[in-house]
């Protein structure tokens, strides 16, 4: 019987009510009392000298309050980069300023050079387009190994494009190298993993306000960690104490990481609004999103996989240009190093490992974390290259990759890229896909489809992701420059209901329901007793924010820790009250009890005596009932499974079309199954969308050509079957105290594997095995051009 | 600046424009009714659908000069007299056909448009439909089968999970 309340339920959420009647309260719903409105003049060259931005005539318009530019902002800092990645030389990475408005140098598409601020969002438009820019165009940096090598330079004060040239294990190359010289069979594959814009349907805005007499501000803000934007605003760019800066993140539209990153028109903002001693509001268009908002993936890699006669995989090497765009963003050094090179094991035994990244500067938007961050590029080459092995050596797919898994009886298991798995079972998501996915029945559905002349392929593959970040003494010593601890306090009430105030951030993920859930459960008490807030630095203890797949993992798992605290204090109250010993106390379904006797009082009891201490042991304990913690985890959770989509294409035009997609995950314990469907349900969907629709793409002027809903596809209705998805394989994490995995990039980051490997596998089905790889998306035009030949 | 009137979710409402105001800026700013939401500015995603004089329509592609003395529904007046969910609204909240609520109210103004003029679409009907409504979260998998269920239909039709 599937449960109805607490961890294991389909609670519905309770957050639906307001998104379903309209009474949502997004940043752009909110105006403050006498505000101006910020639009901000942006580059329109990917390359130039700035020589003088005029804004005289714009500064003179109906309604213009104040036009900024850079000049305007040489007391402020520039933005920070949160990671240090360190090269294989042991030198730090190069690390050019980024300026809130460009200096000197516009080096992108939709970099910002000036602010107008002005009375409505209309005069501040026509201002904008009044400022007369006087710019010696450069050449664009474009290609990334045309810029690693050399040539025009992105910034010139560095001396070179390359950001940092990374190797990991870098004293392990030798042996790696050795291996191949000597390996019965090396398959080599040379892959795109193709530029993405996350795009979630809430664009970005950001509000800011000053408050002269209390020397207070504050900025509203599409954010996914406000805590993180204040310490990064703050500390290092408007040199504002935090007792002094208040963000709120209030309901946001989707993040899927482009809304963790600290950008420059929350900065802007903020300062303008001291400045001009008003609120000052920016809403970001689409348009404005596809040239500001980071991108993500964008990396071009060669990895080479040597095998043994058997198939048994003995090295991995491999090589990564990958992009940065034309500044770092905040998150962006560490994206294709640690959380990619560390997931270069998946789910084998692989013993040899060695992952070269070089990360280039470009003149594009710049590149962050994208829903899977690192995870889905590993994923994605190691997937798609051990398919490639399976078809030259003949050995089916499925039982190359079984021979080679970590088996269920070897966890913990220490992969030779620093990682320690906890725990897992991939023979049983194998297991368990293939009766899901109907694996047997393939043959006779290929048939079908070959009678309407169309390809049927099967595509199948693992994943594993290292998520719940993170350690925080780890990732301090691979160049964070943060902490990735989460917290949350328990504010019991004296009439029983409870307050969590947590570091975690809801945009999407239903905490409001699932953290409820845990408490309920932990306690024994109605879920409507207990209310979750967060997005707010004034009312929420430090955290970290939501990204990474860590709220359960982290943020539940301080939440735990403060309940756990809570309930502790709640057992010496109730053992007073019932006067018995605080161990023969237990806690079940709401009540206090001694054990073995039908003594008990209840919660609401316990929690009256707290704010009432009447009867109450105030010489040995403090009244109230009230909590804090911190939670660090000691290791990344490893959510894993396999996942397979059966397509069908034309032979004609190349046209693919997904028939199936089913998805097997072990996201270990699971607290509510609704919600983590839907989790899944939403990566799959970017996934195939990576794989089939979408691409950022560029010309070789740094003009972005898909700059709309018009020319970027994003995926729709019906370019998506419905999903077959379980997560019945549960191998809890030993190392948190729900023993949960996490779920919210899994879909994104096991999907685009399978898509490709069904096309190819359509494709050798009917004959056209001289393509051995397509690179994403796979439109029409691709597939038909490869079947061309 | 002129003044427009309508009816809004069964009121007479009015309001200073100028000629270029667009329906979702004068139902956002100028009525206040936030519910419904701007996503993009080209009139591909759906999320400012609302209902005028009964049909479904992109309130970022409309003038509201054009609804003068028309009818429009937004997502406000979508649910019950004493304010529980709709029918619709409710099947989304059984279904999960939500996460982050940004697309939502369109999605729901699309699917009430729908099941208007076709009560019992295929799962097929339901996702050609929607073609001008676009969701980054839920991968459509739950908004189809809200839908589905609204139009009440046994949603097992809709692949089992």
């Amino acid at each position: 019987m599937p449960k109805d309340h607490g961890i294991g339920a389909s609670s519905k959420r309770r957050e639906d009510v307001r998104f379903l009647s309209g009474r949502g309260r997004y940043t752009d719903d909110m105006n403050l009392a006498g505000q101006a409105h910020a639009v901000f003049l942006r580059a329109q060259v990917a390359h130039g000298r700035i020589n003088k931005i005029d804004t005289t005539d714009a500064a003179a318009m109906p309604g213009v309050i104040r036009v900024f530019t850079a000049e305007d902002f040489a007391g402020v800092g520039g933005l920070p980069c949160g990671w240090q990645v360190t090269d294989r030389h042991g030198n730090a990475m190069l690390e050019p300023k980024h300026p809130i408005l460009a200096e000197g140098k516009i080096r992108y598409v939709g970099e910002a050079l000036a602010m107008v601020v002005a009375e409505t969002e209309a005069e501040a438009r026509d201002a904008a387009e009044a400022i007369v820019m006087d710019v010696d165009d450069l050449p664009a940096v474009v290609d990334m190994k045309a810029a690693a090598a050399g040539g025009t330079l992105v910034h010139d004060d560095i001396g070179s494009n390359l950001c940092y040239d990374w190797g990991f294990v870098e004293e392990n190359k030798a042996a790696v190298d050795e291996a191949f010289a000597k390996a019965d069979h090396v398959t080599t594959l040379e892959l795109v993993n193709n530029r993405l814009a996350p795009n979630p349907m809430e664009p970005r805005v950001a509000i800011g306000d000053y408050d002269f007499s209390t020397d207070q501000h504050t900025l509203f803000t599409t954010s996914q960690n406000p805590h993180v934007i204040r310490l990064l605003m703050g500390a290092f760019v408007l040199g504002i104490p935090e007792h002094k800066l208040r963000v709120v993140a209030p309901d946001v539209g989707g993040g899927f990481g482009s809304k963790i990153f600290h950008y420059a028109e929350e900065a802007a903002v903020t300062f303008a609004a001291k400045e001009l001693r008003r609120p000052v509001k920016w809403t970001s268009t689409r348009s404005e999103a596809f040239i500001t908002d980071a991108h993500g993936r964008d990396h071009v890699t060669k990895i080479e996989l040597a095998l043994d006669k058997e198939g048994h995989f003995q090295a991995i090497r491999t090589e990564t240009f990958a992009n940065m765009g034309a500044y770092l963003s905040t998150f962006a050094p560490s994206v294709p190093t640690w959380l990619h090179g560390t997931l270069m094991a998946g789910n084998y035994k692989t013993p040899l490992i060695y992952v070269n990244v070089k990360a280039v500067f470009t003149n594009t938007v710049p590149v962050d974390a994208y829903r899977g961050a690192g995870r889905p590029e590993a994923t994605f080459q190691l997937e798609r290259v051990i398919d490639k092995a399976a078809r030259e050596m003949g050995i089916d797919p499925v039982d190359l990759r079984r021979r080679n898994f970590v088996q269920p009886g070897e966890f913990p298991y220490q992969t030779p890229v620093a990682v320690v798995y906890d725990t897992g079972n991939y023979q049983a998501t194998m297991d368990k896909l293939l009766e899901i996915a109907d694996a047997a029945g393939f043959e006779a559905r290929r048939a079908e489809s070959a009678k309407a002349g169309k390809l049927r392929g099967l595509g199948l593959n693992c994943y594993i992701e290292a998520c719940g970040i993170a350690p925080s003494n780890l990732v301090g010593q691979l160049g964070a420059r943060a902490g990735l601890y989460e917290s949350a306090t328990v504010r019991v009430n004296a009439t029983g209901g409870i307050v969590v105030m947590t570091g975690s951030h809801s945009h999407g993920q239903g905490h409001e329901t699932t953290f409820a859930q845990v408490i309920a459960d932990m306690i024994g008490i109605d879920e409507g007793q207990v209310d979750i807030v967060h997005g707010d630095t004034a009312n929420t203890p430090m955290g970290m924010g939501t990204y990474g797949s860590r709220s359960l993992a982290v943020g539940g798992s301080a939440m735990v820790r403060a309940a756990n605290k809570v309930i502790n204090k709640a057992k010496k109250i109730a053992a007073h009250l019932l006067e018995a010993s605080e161990a023969d106390i237990e806690l079940k379904d709401g009540a206090f009890s001694v054990a073995g006797t039908d003594k008990s009082v209840d919660w609401g009891s316990v929690c009256l005596a707290a704010y009432v201490p009447h009867n109450y042991p105030l010489e040995d304990l403090e009244p109230g009932l009230e909590e804090t913690a911190f939670y660090d985890p000691s290791n990344f959770t490893y959510p894993a499974g396999a996942y397979a989509c059966e397509v069908e294409v034309d032979p004609e035009t190349g046209k693919v079309t997904i028939c199936s997609f089913a998805a097997a995950d072990d996201f270990g314990n699971v607290v509510n199954p609704m919600i983590v469907e839907g989790q899944v349900h939403g990566g799959l969907a970017q996934g195939i969308g990576q794989a089939l629709l979408e691409g950022v793409s560029y010309d070789e002027n740094g003009q972005l050509l898909s700059g709309s809903y018009m020319d970027y596809a994003m995926p729709r209705a019906d370019d998506v079957p419905s999903y077959v998805v379980d997560h019945s394989c549960q191998t809890p994490c030993t190392h948190n105290p729900l023993g949960v995995k996490g779920c919210g990039e899994a879909g994104a980051i096991g999907s685009p594997p399978a898509v490709v490997n069904a096309v190819i596998d359509a494709l050798h089905r009917g004959g056209i095995t001289h393509v051995t790889h397509i690179d994403m998306p796979l439109t029409p035009g691709r597939v038909w051009s490869a079947i061309q030949g | 600046m002129t003044k427009v009137s309508m009816t809004v979710n069964g009121r007479s409402m009015s309001g200073e424009i100028e000629g270029r105001t667009l329906l979702v800026d004068f139902l956002r700013q100028g009525l206040g009714l936030t519910g419904t939401h701007v996503g993009c500015d080209t009139s591909q995603c759906g999320a400012c659908v609302v209902h005028v004089d009964g049909k479904a329509v992109k309130a970022c592609t409309v003038f509201a000069a054009d609804v003068a003395g028309g009818e429009v529904t937004t997502i406000e007046g979508m649910g019950n007299p004493d304010g529980t969910l709709g029918a619709i609204q409710q099947a989304f909240q059984d279904h999960h056909g939500l996460q982050c609520g940004f697309c939502t109210p369109g999605m729901v103004m699309s699917a009430a448009a729908l099941l208007a003029e076709n009560p019992k679409p295929s799962e097929a009907e339901i996702r050609h439909y929607l073609e001008g409504n676009i969701c980054r979260c839920t991968g459509y998998h739950n908004i189809v089968k809200a839908i589905m269920a609204a139009s009440g239909q046994d949603v097992s039709a809709v692949a089992a999970e």
